[in-house]
């Protein structure tokens, strides 16, 4: 069937092995436990399967081959063969990734084959270690024969290792209606799982009620009878004991006809003809899957036009303003309907900026598998910890900031953490600690990545910056301004700063990235304690308010989430302090930018400020001198293109909608470089 | 025309096995994402054929066998189970508990065609 186009295979392959992933990382926080969540132990197997499956029929036999063995290697985990350790965890991660690795050398090319060797005969040696399985045997239940034919191999696996811890095994009795027993079945699911482990599900019909659909449910419960039969919620069903420990004989009982229960929340029936007839009819069964893989690309179409929409509207509102202007009685219905499309603008585009939202989880887990991989290279003891994972952010920025979130990692790992031997020498605990914090504040979302190895020592920094002439021996730098010294691309050089301070492995790359994504990169670090990095990135960067503003005859947009206040300049607010400009500002000093400081302007044409933009993000904030405000305005920013991106303090280009093109500046480059100024750096 | 159900939980899966038997122009094909799908389907559809993955969450391949099987109303429909390699254990109890047939993945196009056209007609 390999005629089949790829597009659909690679959507779903790259689906199941995300999936695949993230279920993995769950699964590490067991390791070495007594025993994983079944449910997620089968999921993962499951997944595998489909991988499988789904491979071979589109004749990618590497792929079919290296997933076989994965699953099967699963297999024996989840019917116990091979407990779960630290080795065989790594080789579930790397074959995952090995996967994905090969499904993304098909997309590219669909007839390349890889050499899969290195993976498999890992996972062959990994079988060898299967240890025995001892078995009771499952004849000894007062089970209905007949159901035991119906239970997979997992299933039986499952009721087995039940039965040798002497679970109390119980078949549950549920009737429910045809038009709800999906929804009741699931909420009386959930309900048994919180006290146990649901084996297998069996649908039967029911004699007596030919419109309703019986369940028997085999199920081990972790808690006595007495209190299941207490729970609310379990309160409708009846339970039937099949474990041994209660029986005791070895006869098996006869069949059990469902009992003829009423099921709950039974309205009328003359209602439910009434009221589940036109809903039935509703769900029709060939549109099954809830939710549809987009290409990104689309989406950025999408994104653009509702951009370019709501320049039209601004266009449209403003040639209602003219004819009301010019008394034409219909300019107020025109007023209206404008207000009303606006409404709708915004609506769509929120909704459309919904879409693109991804958890910050997707992005914690390819960094967990690095940090695993890594840990295990190079020896080292982590533990890892993610906080807000269900934060969602731009998939772009999350695209775009794997690379430089790995290379934090990568640094904290390497550089950061001591060695084991170091670490029980200097008191501080055995395995090393990696923090991943994702928070929300108002438009931007702040991801920490916090470690507690040796630290970053400030004076080590300030004698390498005097050394390299970055900064003067005499001025005062203040603890940021030394940090901030990490990302100069002058300053660092691999082996030379690793010594010192144990850090520096381009993090001029890692900031000039963040930087692209109108972020903020921030450092803070006690030596001996550990190291702090937060990057602060926008939660989308496709469409956003803007600040339209004159300086120097020329209109700029500036991002209105880095707009803090604006202020009306007056005569004598400007001071003057160590030759810059700064003014007061409610007790505290904030440094004044004039923009031709920064883009070198005709200085004959230079005219007064009026206005004082006050921009930044909390305390790092800085006065941006215009002559005028031309109020807020959506924008699409436009990248000005590979050939430009070396200006500093314009972050692309925007259409304000009456045919004229400003540049947006990037805020966050301004920022830096006004405050690190008095350092004598450039950043 | 004669009624198929597929139930598979891999869309893919799921459009490849739909697009093989459209090809053959003579049957309605009726889509299940899961077993409970399936179960809503039957009672509503009379269905002429059944097509079964096993490995699906919730309820699994051969309980929806099972419960075919045991109610007369869909006793007599013939079924197919689709499995794959490794999975004979499964596929074992599937046909014990009376599927008709049974495909292992990958498999070729002609063969599931066949497989329908002896069953179905």
């Amino acid at each position: 069937m390999s005629r089949q186009p790829t597009q659909e295979y690679l959507a779903e392959a790259e689906e199941l092995l995300e999936r695949l992933g993230q279920d993995l990382a769950l699964l590490g926080e067991s390791i070495d436990a007594d025993e994983a969540d079944p449910d997620l132990v089968n999921s993962i197997f499951r997944d595998a399967h489909s991988l499988k499956g789904l491979s071979g029929m589109f004749g990618f036999d590497d792929i079919a081959e290296l997933s076989h063995h994965l699953e099967t290697l699963l297999d024996h985990f989840r019917l116990g063969k091979i407990a779960l350790n630290a080795i065989l965890y790594d080789a579930l991660f790397e074959t995952v990734e090995g996967l994905g690795l090969l499904v993304r050398e098909k997309a590219l090319n669909p007839q390349t084959r890889m050499d899969i060797s290195s993976y498999v005969s890992r996972i062959d040696k990994l079988m060898q270690s299967q240890k025995d399985e001892n078995a009771t045997s499952l004849a000894s239940l007062s089970l209905d024969p007949a159901l035991l034919k119906v239970l997979t191999e997992y299933e039986e696996h499952r009721l087995q290792e039940n039965l040798n811890r002497g679970s109390l095994l119980l078949l549950v009795h549920a009737l429910f209606e045809l038009e709800s027993f999906d929804t009741d079945l699931s909420a009386l699911t959930r309900e048994l799982k919180q006290a146990g482990e649901v084996i297998s599900t069996l649908p039967g019909v029911s004699n007596d009620n030919p419109t309703c659909l019986a369940f028997r449910i085999l199920f081990a419960s972790k808690v006595p009878l007495e209190n299941l039969q207490a729970q609310a919620g379990l309160a409708p069903y009846e339970f039937e004991i099949v474990s041994q420990e209660r029986h005791g004989m070895l006869e098996p009982a006869a069949p059990v006809p469902p009992p003829a229960l009423t099921p709950r929340q039974d309205p009328p029936k003359d209602k439910i003809a009434l009221a589940t007839q036109p809903i039935a009819d509703e769900l029709s069964l060939r549109s099954l899957s809830q939710s549809v893989r987009v290409d990104i690309g689309k989406l950025n179409v999408l994104m653009n036009l509702v951009g370019e929409l709501g320049l039209a509207r601004g266009h449209i509102a403003q040639l209602a303003d003219t004819l009301t202007q010019a008394g034409i009685p219909q300019a107020r219905d025109l007023d209206k309907a404008v207000h009303v499309l606006e409404r709708r603008l915004g609506e769509l585009q929120k909704a459309v900026m919904d879409v693109r939202m991804v958890p910050v989880r997707q992005l914690f887990d390819k960094m967990t598998r690095i940090v695993r991989r890594m840990a295990h290279e190079m020896g080292k003891k982590v533990e890892l910890a993610t906080y807000g994972a269900d934060t969602e952010f731009d998939k772009l920025i999350a695209e775009d900031l794997a690379d430089p979130m790995m290379h934090i990692i990568r640094n904290a790992l390497d550089h950061g953490l001591e060695s084991s031997v170091e670490r029980l020498s200097l008191g501080k605990p055995e395995v090393g600690r990696i923090e991943m914090r994702a928070t929300q504040r108002g438009n931007h979302v702040v991801l920490e990545i916090i470690d507690d190895g040796r630290g970053i020592d400030p004076q080590v920094l300030q004698a390498k910056g005097i050394e390299k002439g970055l900064i003067n021996p005499e001025a005062q730098v203040s603890r940021q301004d030394l940090f901030a010294l990490l990302f100069h691309p002058g300053f660092s050089t691999r082996d030379q700063v690793s010594e010192y301070s144990g850090r520096g492995v381009g993090m001029d790359v890692v900031k000039n990235n963040i930087a692209a994504m109108s972020g903020i990169i921030d450092i803070e670090s006690t030596p001996g304690q550990g190291t702090q990095i937060a990057l602060t990135l926008p939660i989308t960067l496709a469409i956003i308010k803007a600040l339209v503003v004159r300086i120097q005859q020329r209109d700029y947009a500036i991002p209105l989430t880095s707009v803090l206040e604006t202020l009306l300049l007056e005569p004598g607010m400007i001071r003057s302090i160590e030759g810059r400009q700064v003014m007061s500002l409610r007790g505290s000093t904030l440094p004044l930018l004039h923009l031709n400081q920064i883009f070198q302007f005709d200085q004959t044409t230079s005219t007064a400020g009026e206005y004082v933009v006050v921009v930044g993000f909390v305390d790092r904030r800085i006065g941006l001198i215009v002559e005028a405000l031309h109020g807020q305005q959506d924008v699409v920013i436009k990248s000005l293109g590979e050939s430009l991106s070396f200006v500093q303090g314009i972050a692309g280009a925007a259409d304000l909608g009456n045919q004229k093109t400003v540049l947006v500046l990037d805020i966050g480059n301004l920022v830096s470089a006004t405050l690190h100024k008095d350092g004598g750096l450039n950043v | 025309m004669k009624k198929i159900l597929v139930t598979e939980d891999s869309a893919t899966m799921r459009g490849l096995i739909v697009s093989t038997l459209e090809a053959m122009e003579r049957f309605e094909i009726i889509e299940a994402g899961n077993g409970f799908e399936a179960l809503r389907a039957l009672p509503r559809e009379k269905v002429d054929l059944i097509i079964t993955d096993i490995n699906m969450p919730d309820i699994n391949g051969l309980e929806l066998v099972n419960f075919c099987r045991s109610n007369p109303l869909y006793q007599a429909t013939p079924l197919i189970i689709i499995s794959t390699e490794g999975s004979e254990h499964d596929r074992e109890k599937g046909l014990a508990l009376g599927a008709n047939a049974y495909l292992v993945k990958p498999f070729l196009p002609q063969d599931l065609q066949q497989l329908v056209q002896e069953l179905i007609s």
